[in-house]
């Protein structure tokens, strides 16, 4: 997903002469393209995040996109009053772009696991959380950002992960993407951000088997009022996360739908559980453990 | 040269302003009205016609609990209607008591510490970039020089060379509960600064010629930083350096003593 990232930023940054990436001493042999192509417009702010995201917002009301770019919840959480304050609340153009969203750095310890920061972003009104399942939607996300600039936080798994769509999909926020849908149309699996490959596996559970799969790559707290209509013609909805169930993604969707969920619609959650905070371990032990994989 | 009226004119509005509202933070903002007064009078290049104005210099009050004075001028300067200025601190006035950019003429809203100089580094890196020759001024306090932001943005400012970057230092050593050496102290700050990389002006924060020909220097080759001494709660004498005056409203009695002073 990083690398999709950075090609396609530079690929955008080439028409679009007001992107700029603004890096906190992080992104070795990834950031370099951008850097190379377009010296002007790359700052390494060094390991200063609060600065790092003041002085993007700064940038930003002077008429720049900037991307601030960082790993696990150093973008976020060291510098959330500068997102809240400067970015969210001036309303202004900047995308905070993260690496390792999840467990993704699972063996690195809790200071790099990324799964309180859906609720961190998701409380702030003007916020819109990309959060793509593939290196495709990836693309996708960052188009739609940058054709609608705007307070965002891009929040990306590591590298290599597996592509579930042939081209770049359109994507709009608030609203579930298709992915898969061979067997049942009234039952889906609900994905966003690097959990669609585990939505796959899901769905050949004798659970799940045959549920169409979606991914919504863009919501937030503006696009709660979509929900209700996204849900129609569905019986059985779970979503899948790789983050927190307190503040998460399942949690937003219970709060969109929570006035007109019906007994004819069953919701379910797969988040993680808070059992693996302070553990240690690969994303795939991890991620088991915390009860989201098979 | 500023007349001393204007500055005289602007203190009583602020009396009046945190009387009428109930509010607090009178001291912060007295203490800072003879340097709001200059950068408006003589420095800074701002349109009230024209807010936005792209070639505007940009100000920045990191210190937003003091909004008063920058309300009382931007008002006075015709941005917007003095007689507004009543409704500071009321429902859904947008002169909320710490400074709002929904003000015409304001830059960024702060209100939280150390917020104002990393956005003003970006402001003046974007203009290095852009080739623009406006200039980004920032004011702050000296118990906000607590806040690691501010450090973080100094080193920046230095390392990238923005010299078109001005930082204010309303130092009146007097802080929320206490001075500010004994919370924490800040000396030496001309050397902190310096060995930051900045090049380091100290000067009398109510004396207007010093403020103005030191403001008005272009010669920098770094950033700039001025540290100006100044007092809390200047020009009314029972609210000068009390620590208390940080918080407290004067009241019907306290409202007419202060502005008898004045006049």
């Amino acid at each position: 997903m990083r690398n999709a990232f950075i090609e396609e930023l530079v690929i955008l940054a080439r028409k679009n002469k007001n992107i700029a990436l603004v890096v906190g001493d992080l992104g070795y042999k990834v950031v370099e393209p951008f850097a190379e192509e377009f010296p002007d417009r790359f700052i390494n702010a060094g390991v200063a995040e609060q600065n790092m995201t003041g002085l993007a917002a700064g940038m930003a009301s002077e008429g720049f996109h900037v991307f601030t770019y960082s790993i696990a919840n150093f973008p976020t959480f060291r510098c959330a009053e500068q997102i809240r304050n400067d970015v969210d609340y001036h309303n202004l153009p900047v995308t905070i772009v993260t690496v390792g969203g999840g467990l993704s750095y699972g063996n690195l310890g809790y200071s790099h696991h990324a799964i309180q920061d859906y609720a961190l972003i998701r409380s702030m009104p003007n916020m819109l959380i990309a959060a793509p399942g593939d290196p495709m939607e990836t693309k996708a996300c960052l188009r739609y950002l940058v054709d609608n600039p705007q307070p965002s936080y891009l929040r990306l798994g590591k590298a290599g992960e597996p592509n579930f769509h042939n081209d770049v999909p359109t994507v709009e926020p608030g609203v579930w993407l298709n992915v898969c849908s061979d067997g049942m149309q009234d039952k889906c699996i609900l994905s966003t951000g690097a959990t669609l490959g585990l939505a796959h596996e899901w769905a050949k559970h004798e659970d799940f088997k045959g549920y169409t799969i979606c991914s919504m790559p863009l919501w937030g707290m503006k696009y709660k009022t979509l929900q209700e209509k996204m849900l129609l013609g569905y019986n059985s909805v779970m979503t899948i996360e790789d983050h927190l169930f307190d503040g998460g993604f399942g949690s937003w969707m219970i709060e969109s739908v929570y006035r007109k969920i019906n007994n004819e619609i069953t919701l379910n959650c797969k988040a993680l559980s808070h059992e693996v905070c302070g553990k240690v371990g690969s994303q795939i032990y991890l991620n088991n453990l915390g009860g989201i994989s098979l | 040269m500023i007349s001393k009226d204007f500055a005289i004119n602007i203190r009583k509005h602020i009396l009046r302003m945190v009387h009428n509202s109930g509010g607090s933070h009178i001291a912060s903002a007295l203490s800072i009205v003879d340097i709001i007064s200059v950068l408006y009078s003589e420095v800074l290049k701002v349109d009230n016609k024209n807010p936005q104005w792209k070639e505007r210099d940009r100000f920045i009050l990191s210190k937003g609990h003091a909004c008063t004075p920058i309300y009382a001028t931007l008002a006075e300067l015709d941005f917007f209607s003095p007689a507004d200025l009543e409704l500071y601190g009321k429902n859904d006035s947008i002169l909320m008591n710490h400074i709002s950019h929904k003000v015409p003429g304001v830059e960024f809203s702060t209100g939280a510490l150390g917020h104002g100089l990393p956005f003003g580094v970006g402001k003046a890196k974007a203009a290095k970039i852009l080739g623009q020759n406006w200039k980004t001024f920032v004011l702050l306090s000296d118990g906000e020089l607590d806040e690691g932001s501010n450090w973080e943005a100094f080193m920046f400012a230095a390392h990238h060379k923005l010299n078109n970057l001005i930082a204010i230092i309303d130092y009146n050593k007097l802080q929320s509960l206490d001075s500010v050496e004994n919370t924490m102290g800040l000396e030496p700050l001309e050397q902190k600064f310096k060995s930051f990389g900045w090049d380091v002006f100290e000067l009398d924060g109510h004396n207007y010629l010093q403020l103005s020909n030191t403001l008005l220097d272009s010669s920098n080759t770094n950033p700039k930083v001025i540290i100006a001494h100044t007092i809390k709660g200047k020009g009314v004498s029972f609210i000068e350096n009390k620590v208390e005056w940080h918080y407290k409203t004067p009241n019907d009695v306290e409202l007419e003593l202060a502005l008898s002073e004045l006049n």
